[in-house]
């Protein structure tokens, strides 16, 4: 008689090489390599010097992003990558993946994306599957009910080497979301919502699975985008139980089981769920029907209020004055009506397709106010042509936006789209750390439609009531 | 990686709390193929001017911090960016260990790996340790103990795996390439 399991533990089991001891972490078998040409120069440098090979090439997958332009001449040819230190990094990519024998989506390449939005675009994310790559943002794979985490790029050289991690087990944390969205509340309002809750460190040590109706409801994008962000709360990953929407995400797809095997994997993959009675280290609940769309004021993500509410008059964060100070906002203002000097739509958080026609419901007809800037920048070239099929680009260029080729873009300040000191930027990625879209810059996290609103009224709006119209 | 047995320094302070990997060497200087030379970049926003002359008032700068090996933060260092760069930036600045109530996850196994020792401790010793710059302190790998001034000692918890790899210098890959027959099985019978 074997106890309850979690969906954690279950995907777990299946990966142990060498199982965990009193004295000695686990052995753990990872299915999907995911490399980037940020994280990866240092690991294949170790590989070379110790005349090591890549395990199993045919797990592992390279594509480019993090440091790579957006603008069109910049990738696709006219005009060199103007940032040398990014060209040299890109160039070691491809000199890494091509000696050692490694796939990899280069910069041309029609596949290429965020190494979060091709892994399941390609039907490489599956569940069940452990899946690493050298960024922490990994946990977005735990949509398909995969364990997926982030890794550094020591440990990128272990799983090139051996196809294996050394890792002590999580706990697990269970967020049963009661209650569904209401119009105008996204995924990124529940997860920033959740953040909110538990807090940046609330995770740490654990593993989040998400559960209940409010998560059951979502379709693949939007659980992807609530998986993202586990990592925000600290927690090692995020998953959830893989179902019929999962199924129908990924039949068909080119790294998708065919045929016979697909029904196999399919029966299979419908075991992956906690079982009734599997105890959780920690279980929260959240009613998704209170959720409003939220905004972050401060210089975390856990920083954060209903688009409609105010910073804190007060907190017992000791970091509050400072992040009041380096936002430039004053305890107890409020939200909405308060200036925005840039717009950026992207990031794996908020760059899927129906991220881009959700920006696009809300821009179309309209143009954005005078002197905001705007970006948006679809998650991989697949979408970005999928995308351009539907005639979403026109609605982004007739309103007044860029549309750039895919990449992480401004979610980061290191590929050239940075946003200047002092401005404030209503962005949909993940992270408003200090400095993240480069020096000085004034973050504020909300999700694609509040960033559509916002940029058309040139202030912080709360999206429902372009909505409305 | 150098053996560690123990650590003896006096500590350099920042009192603050959620000190993310962004702060810790900003994402601009990540366009490098290498690993060395990362220290002049550490905490470059919080170091420097928009001049590039050193910021007087920030903790790491001020001449009391010279020479000091354990940095104490506060809770939840290391959160956000995977970026290994984070511990290769401040062993390269000459910080061996770093003191906090908590560590992110990534954070603390990316330090782990690279003989940058975390140790966690609660949250009274750390108030104390914010409110106390500059006291000299001993970190013991043998004895997973933290001894403070006056004779006051706390112990920390830390893997036995982690400590062993520590103390012993030993290099993970290797450990894990000894596991190659199992890794071979393990491969044959999920084919
Ligand atoms: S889009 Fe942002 S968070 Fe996502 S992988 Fe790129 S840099 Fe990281």
């Amino acid at each position: 008689m074997s106890a309850a399991r979690t969906l954690f533990q279950k995907v777990w089991e299946r990966h142990e090489v060498v199982p965990q001891t009193a004295d000695t972490p686990a052995v753990l078998f990872i299915d999907l390599h995911l490399i980037h040409e940020v994280t990866t120069p240092q690991a294949f440098t170790v590989l070379r010097e110790r005349g090591l090979k890549v395990r199993r090439p045919d797990l592992t997958i390279g594509t480019m992003d993090h440091s790579t332009p957006t603008r069109t001449e910049q990738v696709f040819g006219g005009k060199p990558i103007s940032i040398a230190s990014a060209a040299n990094q890109v160039r070691q990519l491809e000199l890494n993946c091509t000696e050692f024998g490694v796939e990899l989506m280069n910069l041309q390449s029609d596949k290429r994306g965020i190494v979060h939005v091709i892994g399941p675009e390609l039907g490489a994310t599956q569940p069940g599957k452990t899946i690493v790559c050298g960024d922490s943002h990994t946990s977005t794979h735990g949509a398909f009910g995969a364990l997926a985490f982030g890794i550094g790029t020591t440990e990128v050289g272990h799983v090139l080497a051996t196809q294996c991690l050394l890792q002590t087990r999580a706990k697990t944390l269970a967020i049963n979301v009661t209650g569904r969205l209401r119009p105008g509340v996204t995924a990124k309002d529940l997860v920033l919502a959740i953040i909110g809750r538990i807090g940046v460190g609330g995770g740490t040590g654990h593993v989040i699975e998400f559960r209940g109706e409010g998560i059951r409801a979502l379709n693949m994008d939007e659980r992807m985008t609530v998986c993202n962000m586990s990592i925000e709360a600290g927690a090692r990953a995020g998953m959830v139980a893989p179902d019929a929407v999962t199924f129908e995400y990924l039949k068909g797809r080119p790294r998708a089981p065919q045929g016979a095997a697909w029904d196999a994997a399919v029966a299979d993959w419908n075991t992956l769920v906690s079982d009734p009675g599997a105890v959780f280290d920690r279980e929260v609940t959240l009613d998704a029907s209170t959720v409003e769309p939220m905004i972050t004021w401060g210089t975390h993500p856990g920083m954060v209020a209903a688009v409609t509410g105010s910073v804190p008059a007060t907190s017992t964060d000791p970091v509050f004055e400072r992040a009041l100070t380096y936002m430039g906002f004053t305890a107890g203002q409020k939200l909405a009506g308060s200036p925005v000097n840039v717009v950026f739509i992207g990031s794996c958080t908020n760059s899927r397709l129906t991220d881009l026609r959700a920006a696009a419901g809300v821009l179309k007809g309209h143009r954005i106010a005078a002197g905001v800037q705007m970006l948006v920048v679809p998650g991989s070239q697949q979408i970005k042509k999928l995308a351009e099929a539907e005639g979403l680009d026109r609605i982004f260029i007739d309103a007044g936006a860029e549309w750039r080729e895919s990449g992480c873009s401004m979610c980061l300040g290191m590929n050239g789209d940075t946003v200047e000191k002092g401005q404030y930027s209503l962005s949909t990625s993940n992270r408003n750390f200090e400095g993240r879209q480069g020096v000085g810059a004034r973050t504020l996290l909300a999700s694609p439609l509040t960033a559509a609103a916002s940029a058309v009224r040139g202030v912080i709006t709360d999206p429902r009531e372009l909505l409305q119209d | 990686m150098e053996p560690i047995q123990s650590i003896t320094s006096r500590t350099v302070v920042l009192p603050r709390t959620d000190i993310d990997t962004d702060q810790i060497i900003p994402a601009r200087f990540l366009r490098t193929t290498s690993r060395e030379g990362l220290g002049k970049q550490l905490f470059a926003d919080w170091r420097y001017l928009a001049d590039g002359s050193p910021n007087p008032d920030f903790e790491l700068n001020r001449p009391e911090a010279q020479g000091c090996k354990v940095l104490v933060g506060g809770r939840n260092f290391g959160c956000g960016s995977s970026r290994e760069h984070a511990p290769w930036a401040l062993l390269d600045h000459g910080i061996l260990a770093v003191i906090s109530s908590e560590f992110a996850d990534i954070f603390r196994s990316n330090a782990l790996k690279n003989g940058l020792v975390p140790v966690i401790v609660d949250d009274a010793t750390l108030q104390w340790l914010l409110a106390n710059p500059g006291v000299e302190v001993t970190i013991d790998l043998a004895t997973s103990t933290l001894r403070l001034p006056g004779g006051k000692s706390v112990t920390f918890p830390i893997e036995p795996f982690a400590r062993f790899c520590l103390m012993q210098g030993v290099d993970q890959l290797g450990y894990l390439l000894l596991k190659d027959a199992e890794i071979t099985a393990y491969e044959k019978q999920r084919a």
